[in-house]
């Protein structure tokens, strides 16, 4: 089997859903011509067309509300938002707009547009380039948000939320583009083609929306994690010794709390794991929810390691960024609690 | 201003405030018929002056002149009589009916009625509107059920959207008409989109965007003008001028731009300024928009000059910000009342038989809202179910909002 860089599994997603359906158009951000300063629009107009891919200009309301109307007219717009940080000027047309279409015109107009941003950090963005927004957008009802871990799933998540009848929120972390990043910065990060998950099948396949998947089995404590935060969890494991059960999310909405619950009611221990600010981050939603379903099961408190509550710093990004020896650290109290 | 070393901070006010006497003095206003009409295809360089002046074909003696004149026969324009006067009543009744206690909240039209009505008869099949508040005129021209607005307005057990929306946010994807927002500005770059896709497309159906002076402040008004030009979208870029956004005079958001139409000019896009209180100036230069749009010349931005006679909403009181009888001192007059003078002026209309068609068209009215009474007002009869809340807002319910439909016990 093929093996890709996130970028071109993303790249590959596009590709095979416009290839099998017109409607399918892309634009954003120095998409057209150049492809994208990640490059994952590389090639798309060259083989599709203007008309299918092509640059807007830097209006980010401009480029979701634009998507909008094409998405009420029968288009299926898939759109990129250059980086995460970049995306609020469009919130309006996201939370109030994209994700209400459906349900304030009772089924008449619907909304199903993707929306696409590269997020978290650990490349020296600052604060500009780095933050990780998903909590914003799991507390607008009418939206989907996904996030994936490896090439393998963001094409099949891609590919589904595309096909999806609704919005969705599509955050693509950027630090694993290239391959497992597991937090270990002075290390070199294996790349793609060495990685199981770096095997990404040709033509079209989806990774279904809301499905969660064990990325590593254990019975000591249950780790919820998504994004470059998968791959930090089992660094923190294999560097303690402990026997943790990692969860790779996948999609934040819709949850699928019945993988959650399961294996914190084996383990009868949860720590939470996410890049973005611990404050009413997705990881508070993720500790009430296993309070609430696993109460009775629970061995010691539920545990979140996240990013502080500062602005992504530039210099200090290193201590900011939750890696392995914080998350190891948390493994430890909780089996220690 | 004072050469006094400081600077002076400057904040707009307009001319009179409540106690004063209205004074339009200031409002320049061309003569009916002349202004000239370019061919569609005119460079906009050669026509930016068009963003200053007044398009007008009803003169003061009700006569239709100049080259915007004769695009509509008199049957369209009875018709069109029909329609403004249907949505006055249709607004009359349903004001008194949130004063009743009927509904929560109600917009009217009053003075504005030829903007919409008249726009409407410029579109085709297919089209797509992107509505504000007061263009309720799309729907009774394109002959919309009343009765089906009307259960719209009391979210009763008939309203097609379920109860989610504050009444009056209509939706009609099948009379073009798409779901008011109710969140200003949002919907005009939207419209952009979908003349965008509809081009992308290789159809032959274009779009219209709507919004008031006030909201062309917002960022979404640059973005549309922007992407409408960028791309040269099949859209009308409509801005209906009626001076007040609620309390707030059109001066605040216009700036020192002069006009709202002007705002076209820096994007490259041809726009015109109309008298909106002219039925048949409204028409033609809809029609004029229409065309270019739909001969792949791009977008036209068309500002509306009109007066909001009634308040902004049922919750407004105007008489706190601006003088009682300014609407009576506006100096285009009344859109019904001018189209009733010019059709009496042809001979083909009456003072007696406008009264037996106001008299007809108040017992069509009081007819659909007694039935639209009959499935429920907002907080009597029947009305949508707890369910409904919980349903359509995923094509597919996702699980976490199955588990709250079910604590809500429905």
């Amino acid at each position: 089997m093929p093996r890709r860089t996130m970028i071109e599994a993303i790249r590959d997603a596009m590709d095979v859903s416009m290839g099998r359906d017109d409607k399918v158009v892309v634009f954003g951000e120095d998409v057209g011509f150049f492809g994208g300063v990640f490059r994952c629009t590389q090639g798309l107009q060259a083989k599709y067309g203007k008309s299918r891919c092509f640059d807007a200009p830097i209006n980010e309301s401009g480029i979701v509300g634009s998507a909008i109307g094409m998405a009420a007219y029968g288009l299926k717009p898939c759109v990129e938002i250059q980086f995460a940080d970049y995306m609020y000027p469009a919130y309006d047309q996201l939370t109030q707009e994209a994700a209400r279409l459906r349900y304030r015109s009772n089924g008449d107009f619907t909304c199903p547009i993707v929306v696409r941003m590269p997020t978290g950090g650990g490349i020296f963005g600052g604060q500009t380039h780095s933050q990780s927004p998903e909590a914003l957008f799991t507390h607008v009802s009418g939206l989907k948000t996904v996030v994936p871990s490896n090439p393998h799933d963001a094409k099949g998540l891609l590919i589904a939320a595309i096909e999806d009848p609704d919005p969705v929120i599509f955050l693509e972390p950027k630090r694993l583009y290239n391959g497992p990043f597991d937090g270990h910065h002075d290390r070199p990060v294996t790349p793609w083609s060495k990685h199981e998950l770096g095997e990404v099948a040709d033509g079209h396949y989806t990774v279904p929306l809301g499905k969660a998947a064990i990325r590593r089995t254990g019975s000591a404590v249950t780790v919820l994690a998504y994004g470059t935060m998968v791959y930090v969890a089992q660094a923190a494991a294999e560097e303690t010794g402990i026997d943790a059960e990692i969860i790779d999310l996948r999609t934040l909405l819709p949850l699928d709390l019945d993988a959650i619950v399961a294996s914190v009611n084996k383990t009868g221990r949860c720590v939470i794991v996410h890049e973005a600010t611990l404050t009413s981050g997705f990881g508070a939603e993720l500790s009430a929810l296993v309070q609430e379903n696993c109460f009775y099961r629970l061995e010691a408190p539920v545990a979140r390691v996240a990013g502080w509550d500062t602005p992504y710093p530039h210099a200090q990004e290193w201590d900011y960024f939750p890696g392995p020896a914080r998350v190891g650290r948390a493994l430890i109290e909780t089996l220690e609690a | 201003m004072a050469d006094d070393g400081m600077l002076h901070f400057h904040v707009p006010e307009p001319e009179v405030r409540p106690g004063g006497t209205p004074d339009f003095s200031n409002v320049t206003i061309a003569a009916a018929g002349s202004v000239p009409r370019p061919d569609i295809a005119v460079d906009p360089r050669t026509i930016r002056d068009m963003a200053f002046s007044i398009i007008r074909v009803l003169n003061r003696d009700g006569e239709a002149v100049g080259p915007w004149a004769g695009l509509l026969s008199n049957e369209e324009l009875l018709q069109g009589l029909r329609h403004m006067m249907t949505l006055r009543t249709f607004d009359a009744r349903m004001q008194m009916a949130q004063r009743q206690g009927k509904t929560s909240f109600y917009m009217q039209h009053l003075g504005e009625e030829a903007v919409s009505c008249a726009f409407r008869k410029a579109l085709q099949p297919g089209d797509m509107n992107f509505p504000t508040y007061r263009q309720a005129g799309l729907l009774i021209a394109d002959d919309y059920p009343m009765v089906t607005m009307m259960n719209q307005i009391y979210s009763n057990e008939a309203d097609p959207l379920k109860g989610r929306q504050l009444p009056i946010m209509y939706s009609s994807k099948e009379h073009g008409f798409f779901s008011i927002s109710g969140n200003l500005a949002t919907q005009y770059i939207q419209a952009v989109g979908w003349a965008m896709a509809s081009a992308i497309s290789n159809d032959t159906k274009i779009a219209a965007a709507w919004i008031g002076d006030g909201s062309t402040a917002e960022s979404d008004f640059h973005s549309a003008l922007v992407f409408a030009s960028t791309y040269k979208a099949p859209v009308v870029l409509n801005v209906v001028n009626n001076q007040w956004a609620i309390s707030t005079f059109q001066g605040i958001a216009r700036g020192g731009s002069g006009t709202f139409a002007a705002r076209g000019l820096g994007f490259g896009i041809p726009s015109l300024r109309v008298d909106g209180n002219d039925y048949l100036a409204v028409h033609a230069v809809a029609k004029w928009a229409a065309e270019r749009a739909r001969k792949n010349l791009g977008p036209t931005l068309v500002e509306y000059v009109t007066y909001r006679a009634g308040a902004h909403s049922s919750s407004d009181d105007p008489s706190a910000y601006r003088p009682k009888t300014e609407s009576d001192a506006w100096p285009l007059g009344d859109p019904i009342v001018r189209l009733k003078n010019h059709l009496i002026g042809l001979g083909v209309w009456s003072h007696e038989r406008h009264a037996q068609a106001e008299a007809e068209i108040l017992d069509t009215v009081i007819a659909a809202q007694k039935e639209a009474e009959s499935h429920g007002t907002l907080h009597a009869g029947g009305k949508p179910s707890t369910r409904d809340m919980f349903e359509g807002l995923y094509a597919e319910m996702p699980p976490h909002l199955r588990r709250q439909r079910q604590q809500a016990g429905v």
